[in-house]
């Protein structure tokens, strides 16, 4: 095992040194409890404890608005395919949107691939965070078993009290621990003290829905027709904020934007969401899923259903944002405790030590 | 360390920049177009894939392949004015109806998965066409047609609303006219010199004789039609897996990413369009 530590009063420096050479992104608090993924400069402007960002960290992975190609059409069509991207370093990604990003990676670099996806990952390096306690009551990682790490990062940063013990996963993550020349190698009693720490966390992290973890798929399974469906239906506004929020939502649309002189111009993608009536609606006036209801269920089952089956994983990540932003109060916990209650499968004692 | 912005050689968004040799208007709302790619290569698709059509500044969208591949050097499709039939929207074909031979267009594709054409081999073929259907079923109508020996009875059921909007009606003529198709229309509403029938196209299924266990029903229409033709076919015991069905859905990208098409778990872009019913009935989503 590769672990090296690194004291706290050298953190800003840390920061720093990282920051002489490549932009440095971290969570920075903003107004009202809420953090946001910011270029620093050093590690004084970085949130200590922070609930997850309000954006994921998709949003540099797949940009909110980003550039495939730029056309002229002075002479027929011709047009350029790009690929826009930033060499960054982001620092404080929580476990659960370590594992955001390890979904969004196995969908772009399934075939047909998406090479827009691909450069821009390949330009970023990450170096995790390890929560050692709950952020807050909207999480549900430990039913998703995202409150530990399970890779997906360079660096990984755990909080010991009075240093942090770094867990170094990768080439390029070792190439910054040799660069910054800050990090010691760690000692018998830092492992210890991980593990006890994994130990204690073992007892914080509950099951947040009392059903045992390799049962959510069957669950699902058999919900298809539920009621519970109507009931968000009857509450959802359909302003599409969870899907905004969602760390494995990347539905878009892809629009022409013609500049001034109606010949040069870009072809873009901007996030989209299915949470819009408009969305599956095809020219003859048909939307395939006109109810909210319907669409509800269908952002559920892209979490809890279709990826299992595509991909044997689950696509919550438990990062809590979806209810957190509901301005309907639509709590994830909640739709899925009563779903597993509806089937039957509540357990009570799943995932408890 | 600022966004910097290279050319992307293997983007899946590269278009390429076809001409078109000659358009056709055929109705009031549709318009006929032979296009052919750079170098006159080939397109190289299957009877039912779709390409993605460009207007750089206006957009894309998915459109039929209407002609077999057995046609070389181009290729066909037929584009429905939307903003003229509906009375909303049809910005991108719209201005594809403004174009004329000599003009460009951005093709992608082709895309998805046709009609399973090794498997049908051998086998009867009744198809069922109603609307704009007619523009896709025609790639496997003539490809059939053009490899007549390999395929067992051909029966082809058209609908449309009036004789007038009746597409492709000389090739529907020859069609009729060999003795290796039979062929049936029928129209919603007729005019003093239609010898046809009038009616849905549910209504001229009945009618049909055929050896269900050998017999693939191929059907392509509005996504209205699609229940109430199964339910003929299934009364002529044709088995579900035989029984062929094209969906039409939102698409933006064809990759199976952007999440327009999809149908509960698979994306109509790349797993469809064509889907047998076997498969489809159990996609609540679906018809
Ligand atoms: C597999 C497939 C094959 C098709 N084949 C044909 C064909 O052969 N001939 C034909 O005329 N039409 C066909 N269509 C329908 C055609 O794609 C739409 O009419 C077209 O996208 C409308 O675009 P618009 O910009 O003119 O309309 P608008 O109403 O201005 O825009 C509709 C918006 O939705 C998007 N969109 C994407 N897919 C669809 C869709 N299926 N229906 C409506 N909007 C859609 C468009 O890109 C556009 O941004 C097909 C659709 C599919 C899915
Ligand atoms: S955030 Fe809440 S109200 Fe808005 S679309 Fe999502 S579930 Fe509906
Ligand atoms: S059209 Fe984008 S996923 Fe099918």
């Amino acid at each position: 095992m590769q672990y090296v530590t690194l004291k706290k009063e050298r953190f800003d420096d840390f920061i720093s040194r990282l920051a002489q050479d490549k932009k440095v992104v971290a969570p920075v608090a903003q107004d009202n409890n809420a953090y946001a993924f910011e270029p620093v400069t050093s590690g004084r402007q970085i949130a200590k404890d922070y609930i997850p960002t309000i954006l994921p960290p998709k949003k540099y992975f797949m940009p909110q608005y980003e550039t495939l190609a730029t056309f002229n059409i002075g002479n027929g069509q011709q047009m350029e395919p790009v690929v826009e991207y930033e060499r960054m370093i982001l620092f404080g990604v929580r476990t659960c949107d370590l594992a955001g990003i390890q979904c969004l990676n196995m969908v772009f670099s399934e075939r047909p691939k998406d090479h827009n996806y691909l450069v821009r990952k390949s330009k970023i390096i990450i170096i995790g965070y390890e929560c050692n306690d709950y952020c807050d009551e909207y999480a549900s990682c430990r039913l998703v078993h995202n409150h530990t790490p399970n890779g997906g990062y360079d660096l990984f940063f755990t909080d010991l009290g009075d240093k942090f013990i770094v867990h170094i996963n990768t080439q390029a993550g070792d190439e910054i621990i040799e660069k910054t020349k800050l990090f010691e190698e760690a000692n018998e009693k830092d492992l210890k003290a991980l593990e006890a720490l994994r130990e204690k966390k073992r007892k914080i992290f509950a099951n947040e829905v009392p059903v045992v973890h390799e049962n959510i798929p069957q669950v699902f399974e058999k919900s298809y027709n539920s009621n519970i469906w109507e009931d968000l239906g009857k509450k959802c506004l359909s302003c599409g904020n969870c899907t905004n929020v969602c760390p494995t939502c990347y539905c878009f649309d892809v629009i022409d934007e013609p500049n001034l002189d109606l010949k040069t111009g870009k072809r873009y993608r901007r996030w989209d969401s299915c949470q819009s009536e408009t969305f599956a609606k095809v020219a003859g006036g048909e939307s395939f899923r006109e109810e909210r209801a319907a669409r509800q269920r269908h952002r559920y089952y892209r979490k809890f259903k279709y990826p299992v089956d595509k991909f044997a994983r689950l696509f919550c990540t438990g990062c809590g944002r979806c209810s957190r932003t509901c301005m309907a109060k639509i709590n994830l916990k909640e739709t899925v405790t009563a779903l597993v209650a509806e089937q039957g499968l509540t357990d009570k004692k799943a995932g408890k030590e | 360390m600022t966004l910097k912005r290279v050319i992307l050689k293997d983007s899946e968004y590269e278009i390429k920049r076809a001409r078109i040799l000659r358009t056709k208007q055929m109705t009031e709302t549709e318009k006929y177009f032979e296009i052919q790619l750079p170098g006159g290569e080939s397109l190289d698709h299957e009877p039912g894939q779709f390409v993605e059509v460009s207007l750089l500044g206006i957009g894309e969208a998915p459109i039929s392949i209407s002609s077999s591949p057995t046609k070389r050097g181009s290729f066909e499709l037929v584009v429905r004015d939307v903003g003229k039939f509906t009375g909303q929207g049809g910005r991108l074909t719209g201005a594809l109806h403004k174009l004329e031979a000599g003009d460009e267009v951005g093709i992608r594709g082709p895309f998805g998965k046709g009609f399973p054409v090794r498997i049908l081999e051998g086998n009867d073929l009744l198809f069922v066409a109603a609307g704009l259907g007619v523009v896709p079923l025609r790639s496997l109508i003539n490809y059939v047609i053009d490899n007549r020996r390999d395929f067992g009875k051909v029966t082809i059921l058209l609908g449309c609303r009036t004789p007038q909007n009746m597409l492709f009606a000389d090739e529907v003529n020859e069609w009729n006219k060999r003795l290796d198709v039979n062929l049936n229309c029928t129209v919603d509403k007729a005019d003093p010199e239609w010898k046809g029938n009038v009616g849905l196209i549910t209504s001229l299924i009945p009618g049909v004789t055929l050896e269900p266990e050998r017999t693939f029903g191929v059907v392509v229409g509005p996504p209205i039609m699609y229940k109430f033709v199964i339910k003929e076919l299934l009364k002529k015991q044709i088995p579900e897996r035989q029984i062929l069905l094209s969906l039409e859905r939102h698409m933006k990208c064809g990759l199976g990413k952007c999440g327009h098409c999809q149908i509960n778990d698979v994306y109509c872009c790349q797993d469809g369009p064509v889907f047998s019913y076997d498969k489809t009935k159990n996609f609540p989503e679906a018809v």
